[in-house]
């Protein structure tokens, strides 16, 4: 077994991985936005549609003009991050291409085609198309690029849960046999809604930040208050949504992937009655529990408990990682004694029944050591802390902003005028902004940084996932994206800038 | 009737169909090519990048959606031509994203790296796209130089545990050459070019570009027959790789693409009517101002772009079904015979397959939207007017 991994440059995998996060991080610039603004700008086109009021009309254009410029960027790295599973991860494509591919390619036919042709009605028929069929084009945009978004979140819930699969000894893959249970996983929905609320809330505070701006600068007041109406509104929905879809989330993690939650917690030595490090230090008691199972009593394993094994209170037995890892080790031998017994002619039951016994920690027989089991814990630990700060924050924020525009609670908000608020009140609001990209960032951060060594959990590990490439071959293609994505970002920020510095028709 | 055989056809057809209407859709990258030619001012220039710009969306979810459909039907061609031929792809892909942002950034205030830049980019697109991408099809005629073995993944022993390796250090630049490849990628790229001409002439009412268009569509096209015939005459007298359906072996049939258009007769009737369709397009365009055109106007009803582009698809459909067809290994591996990929070793399991046919089934109504919505767009050519009055012109 240790010979089968010596001929893999360390390298590859590493700028592999480097290549797809930096691909993965970029996209997640302009996804979130994509999908936020759809909502902000589909509102303002319905108000427009329905009250037939001009300025709607450039308001729901002003925001279609920012969605375009974000979303041709979202585009482009998407696509290098769908053909990237092919070029640098040719041993996955493979290993589990029965079962991903399929969202990749559901995706393509339902959700690309829609997005990118009501796109082009959304941007060029003003003119040349009913008002209706503008409006239903404008929401398609939004529709298509959240059914997006539902397929190649089932992959990668399927990645983090791999279910409705079995594996085929005989064509050395993973086949679906449920497509049921691959596209409806509990997991999927989870990530899903997490995600996509997780988006509005980019999409709202993007939309508060630009409005902030212009009353900072007095200028298209009307525009900055309704269009903020829209954008708090949608931000606070999405932002308590987001909250509770992350405790389901959350609950999930700890059901199916122990050791993720133990690294967000940095939390070594579990039990029951477990408390949620706020940072090192100071800790709320039975949170962690509460956040794991929904019971203050509730059990969550540590790392160390993980790697040694543990009973959970039920009864119920984990093995440790050294046993897991024999059992993988068995699974690989017994597949190969299969594999051999049959081209032999041979008799082969025997080594497919081992192969059974032993297949759910066939990943593990790729590990030559129990420490490469355990993910980097400090990104994980911080990370998992910057997404729930920032999302808390917005949840305040966003309210805070829609007391402010509604005048209510009387005895607090009465006086307040939103466009004569002092200039820090807006320059705050406007610096949410990037801390808002930071904190949803981080949440994909904790998502694929938890669940390493793993490309599949349990099921293959990063190193036997790669292509079959020189290193130097992946670090060149690495820097030349980071240039050519860094730059286009550059114009892209540039641009939006000048765009929001232009404003809406007046 | 939903046999395992019956759908890896039915897969490959319609994978082949999306490359086929691909290969179509390159138009967009085949005027963009020539936009320094075709415009010879700023003004036409953007005529012209707005006129592909209503499309471009479509070629690029199309080669998306080619790749998804690839990987969901027959992941060992992903699995192994992509990881392989890693540098061939990646600088498909890298032009193909140069391309993305080039339509919504040049024209915008802020733009830091300029306007012209931005149309570098669509021509750098425009020709190397449709040339590296027939060249990566016509590796399923020529074959590339890699090995599979499934049994690496626990085999102790292998060189690499990886199941596909490319078996010489250029993954993928040795493809370029080999001198067929490059004569099938010139000729995708003149047919881009020819085909992005014909929609120019059709879309834009400019008539400085119409006819500077007719003028270019003879030294496009002329070099472009020239090619495709080579490489058509070059397909019918070599070998192929043929797959012997009882035991699974590959072995070298001579003359095998001929012997595939005979025993598929069909698929060649489709073919030959492919191409009637676009020298009728190409020629009709050519002669549309002459004497000959006002004389028999019934024979130039349609404009070039529709029998061309449709013939386009007819075309590439039956050549991409004749490399894989009739028992034929549609990705032949020229350093290990047996490693070679058929519909039948590098295909998904019949559940999958079966369970993706019902999806399919929607594929009639995206294109029923599509062409809804694009008839409603291109309801009237695009001209200097319209650009000056819209407010999100490229």
């Amino acid at each position: 077994m240790e010979n089968l991994l010596l001929n893999i440059d360390a390298g590859t995998i590493d700028w592999s991985r480097a290549q797809f996060a930096l691909t993965a991080i970029y996209h997640w610039l302009f996804v979130p936005l994509t999908l936020g603004l759809a909502i902000i700008m589909g509102i303002a086109e319905t108000i427009y549609y329905r009250k037939k009021d001009v300025f709607w009309k450039h308001t729901a254009q002003f925001w279609q003009k920012l969605f375009g410029i974000n979303f041709a960027m979202g585009v482009a790295t998407g696509i290098i991050l769908e053909f990237e599973f092919g070029t640098n991860w040719s041993n996955y494509s493979w290993f589990v291409g029965d079962i991903f591919g399929a969202p990749l390619a559901i995706e393509g036919i339902v959700a690309f085609f829609m997005e990118s042709t009501f796109v082009a009605v959304m941007f060029f028929g003003w003119k040349k198309v009913s008002a209706g069929f503008h409006l239903a084009s404008t929401w398609l945009t939004g529709l298509g690029a959240t059914i997006s978004a539902w397929w190649i979140l089932v992959a990668n819930a399927w990645m983090q849960y791999p279910v409705g699969c079995e594996f085929n000894p005989d064509t050395m893959r993973n086949e679906m046999v449920s497509f049921s249970e691959v596209a409806l996983s509990p997991f999927a929905v989870s990530k899903f809604c997490h995600t996509v609320t997780s988006a509005w809330i980019i999409g709202g505070i993007f939309c508060v930040g630009v409005c902030c701006w212009y009353l900072l600068k007095k200028q298209h007041e009307r525009m900055a208050v309704e269009s903020m109406k829209i954008g708090a509104a949608v931000g606070l929905v999405a932002a308590l949504l987001a909250g509770a879809t992350g405790h389901k989330s959350g609950m999930d993690v700890a059901r199916v992937q122990p050791m993720k939650l133990a690294a967000m917690e940095a939390l070594y030595d579990g039990g029951t009655e477990q408390g949620l490090k706020l940072i090192e230090g100071i800790e709320v008691p039975y949170a962690l529990s509460i956040m794991a199972t929904n019971d203050p009593q509730g059990f969550v394993p540590g790392i160390n408990d993980i790697l040694n094994g543990y009973t959970t209170p039920d009864g119920r037995v984990e093995p440790s990682a050294d046993e897991k890892i024999e059992r993988g080790k068995k699974a690989i031998s017994a597949l190969a004694a299969y594999r051999q017994a049959k081209a032999n002619g041979e008799d082969a039951t025997a080594h497919l029944r081992v192969l059974k016994e032993n297949m759910k920690y066939f990943g593990y027989g790729y590990m030559r050591d129990k420490s490469q089991l355990v993910p980097p814990v400090l990104v994980n630990f911080w990370a998992f802390r910057v997404m729930v700060g920032v999302g808390c924050l917005l949840i305040l924020f966003f309210a805070v902003v829609l007391a402010t525009l509604y005048h209510w609670p009387k005895f607090l908000f009465a006086k307040r005028d939103i466009t004569k608020l002092p200039a820090w009140h807006y320059w705050a609001a406007i610096m949410l902004v990037p801390l808002s990209y930071l904190g949803s960032e981080c949440g994909w951060l904790v998502a694929e940084f938890g669940r390493q060594p793993w490309t599949i959990q349990d099921m293959l590990p990063t190193w036997a996932a790669v292509s079959d490439l020189q290193s130097s071959s992946v670090i060149i293609t690495f820097f030349l994206f980071l240039i050519l994505f860094t730059t286009m970002l550059a114009v892209e920020i540039s641009i939006l800038f000048k765009q929001i510095k232009k404003g809406p028709k007046s | 009737m939903l046999t395992y055989s019956f759908l890896q056809h039915y897969w490959c057809f319609l994978v082949s169909l999306l490359g086929a209407l691909l290969v179509f859709l390159l138009f967009v990258q085949g005027a963009n090519s020539i936009i320094f030619s075709l415009g010879q001012n700023d003004n036409e220039r953007r005529l012209l990048i707005n006129s592909t710009g209503r499309k471009w969306e479509f070629t690029f979810t199309t080669l998306v959606t080619f790749g998804g459909a690839f990987f969901a039907s027959f992941p060992l061609f992903y699995s192994t031509s992509f990881g392989g031929a890693y540098w061939l792809w990646m600088l498909i892909l890298f032009t193909f994203v140069l391309q993305a942002v080039s339509y919504e950034f040049q024209n915008k205030i802020g733009n830091l790296l300029g306007p012209r830049t931005f149309q570098c980019f669509l021509v750098i697109n425009g020709i190397f796209g449709p040339l590296l991408l027939g060249g990566a099809v016509a590796t399923f005629f020529e074959g590339s130089n890699f090995i599979v073995e499934k049994g690496n993944l626990i085999n102790a022993d292998a060189i690499t545990p990886i199941i596909s390796r490319w078996a010489n250090a250029s993954h993928g630049l040795d493809a370029l050459l080999n001198p067929w490849v490059l004569v099938f990628g010139l000729a995708v790229m003149f047919l881009a070019r020819t085909l992005g001409i014909l929609y120019v002439i059709n879309n834009v009412n400019d008539e400085n570009i119409r006819s500077r268009g007719r003028v270019r569509l003879v030294g496009t096209a002329i070099p472009f027959v020239i090619l495709f015939v080579s490489y058509l005459v070059h397909l019918l007298l070599k070998d192929g790789y043929a797959w012997k359906p009882e035991n699974g072996e590959i072995f070298i049939e001579p003359n095998k693409y001929l012997h595939n258009m005979v025993d598929m007769w069909y698929i060649t009737v489709v073919m030959l009517v492919g191409i009637v369709l676009v020298l009728w397009g190409i020629v009709t365009e050519i002669l549309r101002d002459s004497k000959f055109c006002s004389s028999h106007s019934s024979l130039f009803k349609f404009a070039g772009i529709w029998p061309a582009g449709v013939g386009t698809v007819l075309t590439v459909l039956s050549l991409l079904l004749m490399s894989a067809w009739n028992h034929t290994a549609y990705y032949p591996s020229t350093a290990d015979l047996q490693s070679s990929l058929t519909l039948e070793n590098s295909c998904s399991s019949y559940f999958t397959l079966h369970t993706m046919f019902y999806v399919s089934l929607l594929i009639p109504l995206v294109l029923a939207y599509i062409c809804y919505a694009w008839r409603k767009i291109d309801s009237k050519p695009i001209d200097q007017e319209e650009i000056a009055n819209d407010e999100h012109a490229y």
